[in-house]
């Protein structure tokens, strides 16, 4: 009952990992996938190899963490081999990249290649300058960007889009020939020590997560559900199974899981898919279709 | 939200190897670990040397960050943030500790505290120059050989070259993951061992530090001999800072 078909995608749960966490190993997403998750996101990937930011790269807050790792990556190259670990399970796996505005094709043709089940376009990180939210606050590069890969690829093309915009449907709609839409990134946010009187991230922003963020995730499902049928999947912020039917509710199709992680350890995925079928089954819905987009209504 | 704490006293172990002593109430068990902040320098993992209501870090000077601390100085302060991680525990009647290099920091507290009948160490570095804590050590063990590569120090010798010295039921190691996998290797008793890996955020989120599916930082530091032995990757591959498999 927890399926759910997301494009040509068919997922054994609604809940995927999301992209930037433990994620860099193929060995760590199989992990997501035997607790539960249904399809995992890799980190996000470029075309080159680079290290991310000098540590620190993380802080936690009593609502969530702020994170700045700089999109580390091994570069696409190098990842197939994770890749390749993950479809020898047969777990479904998207592959998250970013880059330049004329990267995207690139990479997203290169995933293809390497039996990625979907792309996830990262429009939105919101702490590298040049890459993610730069690009993903200008209606027409988004646009652009998403009818150029999907013209060259025929897996499908999600993409995720931040929540640092005045207007995210404007955003949403730019980007509406995707096969999916990802919503919310991180928020952009700092953080300051009081002692040492400075920002504590090497990068001084970062993207902030976790259960700080969930009512603003929320609040993007619902707006851009409210404007558009394309598929929506919610993350930000989902730690419990109440959570994860709010997402539902407000319009979201599927689901991604992250600092849940931190929280909860893999057992996340568990509890979440489990506290989602106790209130299917209480409330006799069948599938997750029955009550995506229910608190449209009113 | 780093703790701060002030340094109550410094000591030069060795040539590069500093500790820094400082006094906090929170709850360390041998073995774990913290996110010590030198600010505007670097974040580094340094496991904690002492565990008492007196906590320590030792480590040696290595890089930026490091180099920073060492040039701390008492009254000082130090930020970081943990204790993480998993901990020692006793599983064994009679005990072989076996520390290579900075190893020996993060076992040191736990060879004090175990409530194993019977005590060995085994120490090894390259060179005197990389031994310490060998007084503190000889103090809590029945009896312990000192290996130095150069044999500057002790015998000649490497760690491994200890297991046949005395006999026990449990090994606890902490050094290089080469040392871990030649010890598994040559061995057939019950190992404990601390891994070390490049570490970022320290919780477990960024997949940095992970090997096989297990987070050094959360799983570990300090994993037990269910787990090493699924540890395909133990002293063959390691990862990069932008996570790229490359051969040990």
């Amino acid at each position: 009952m927890l399926e759910v078909a997301i494009s040509s995608l068919k997922l054994k749960t609604p809940l995927m990992l999301a992209s930037g966490i433990m994620d860099e190993q193929g060995d760590s997403m199989i992990m997501a996938a035997e607790h539960g998750a249904g399809a995992v996101v890799t980190k996000s990937i470029g075309i080159e190899e680079r290290n991310g930011y000098e540590n620190p790269v993380v802080y936690e807050l009593d609502t969530g963490l702020i994170n700045a790792i700089g999109l580390a990556n091994p570069g696409i190259d190098n990842f197939m081999e994770e890749i390749r670990k993950v479809k020898n399970k047969n777990i479904p796996i998207i592959m998250s990249i970013f880059g330049n505005p004329d990267d995207y094709v690139f990479l997203a043709k290169k995933a293809e290649d390497f039996g990625a089940d979907a792309v996830e376009l990262n429009l939105s990180c919101p702490h590298v300058k040049g890459f993610g939210s730069e690009i993903g606050q200008d209606p027409e590069l988004v646009e652009e960007i998403v009818k150029d890969v999907k013209r060259k690829v025929r897996i499908p093309v999600f993409t995720k889009l931040t929540p640092n915009v005045t207007d995210i449907i404007e955003i949403a709609k730019a980007a509406e020939n995707s096969d999916a839409l990802v919503l919310i990134n991180t928020v952009k946010s700092i953080a300051i020590d009081v002692w040492s009187k400075r920002p504590v991230l090497s990068n001084r922003f970062g993207g902030y997560s976790g259960p700080g963020i969930k009512p603003i995730g929320l609040r993007a499902v619902y707006d851009v559900r409210k404007e558009m049928n394309v598929p929506i999947i919610g993350v930000g912020g989902i730690l419990t199974w109440k959570d994860a039917v709010e997402y539902i509710l407000a319009g979201a199709n599927a689901l991604q899981i992250g600092t849940a992680i931190y929280y909860l350890g893999w057992k996340a995925f568990e509890e979440i898919n489990e506290g989602i079928k106790k209130y299917m089954e209480s409330e006799g819905f069948r599938s997750i279709e029955d009550f995506s987009g229910l608190a449209q209504k009113w | 939200m780093y703790q701060r704490s002030k340094i109550i006293e410094k000591i030069r172990e060795n040539e590069n190897v500093y500790t820094l002593k400082f006094k906090t109430d929170i709850n360390v068990k041998p073995g774990q670990f913290a996110m010590v902040w030198i600010p505007g320098v670097d974040e580094i993992p340094l496991s904690f040397s002492y565990v008492d209501d007196v906590k320590g870090f030792t480590f040696r000077i290595v890089g930026n960050g490091t180099r920073a601390l060492g040039n701390l100085n008492v009254d000082d302060y130090i930020y970081f943030r943990g204790p993480y991680g998993t901990w020692y525990t006793d599983e064994g009647k009679s005990a072989l500790f076996m520390a290579g290099g900075t190893g020996i920091a993060s076992i040191a507290p736990f060879i004090e505290k175990s409530g194993a009948g019977k005590k060995y160490a085994v120490l090894g570095g390259k060179s005197i120059k990389e031994l310490f804590f060998i007084e503190r050590i000889k103090n809590s063990v029945d009896n312990i050989t000192v290996y130095t590569e150069d044999g500057s120090f002790g015998e000649m010798g490497i760690v491994t070259d200890g297991l046949l010295k005395y006999s026990y039921d449990v090994i606890y190691a902490c050094g290089p993951e080469k040392m871990i996998k030649s010890i598994m290797k040559k061995s057939s008793t019950r190992v404990q061992a601390s891994l070390e890996r490049i570490m970022k955020c320290g919780i477990g989120i960024c997949d940095s530090c992970s090997i096989n599916g297990y987070r050094v930082c959360r799983d570990g530091p300090v994993f037990k001999h269910e787990d090493l032995i699924k540890m395909e990757d133990l002293g063959k591959y390691s990862r990069t800072l932008s996570g790229k498999q490359v051969i040990m």
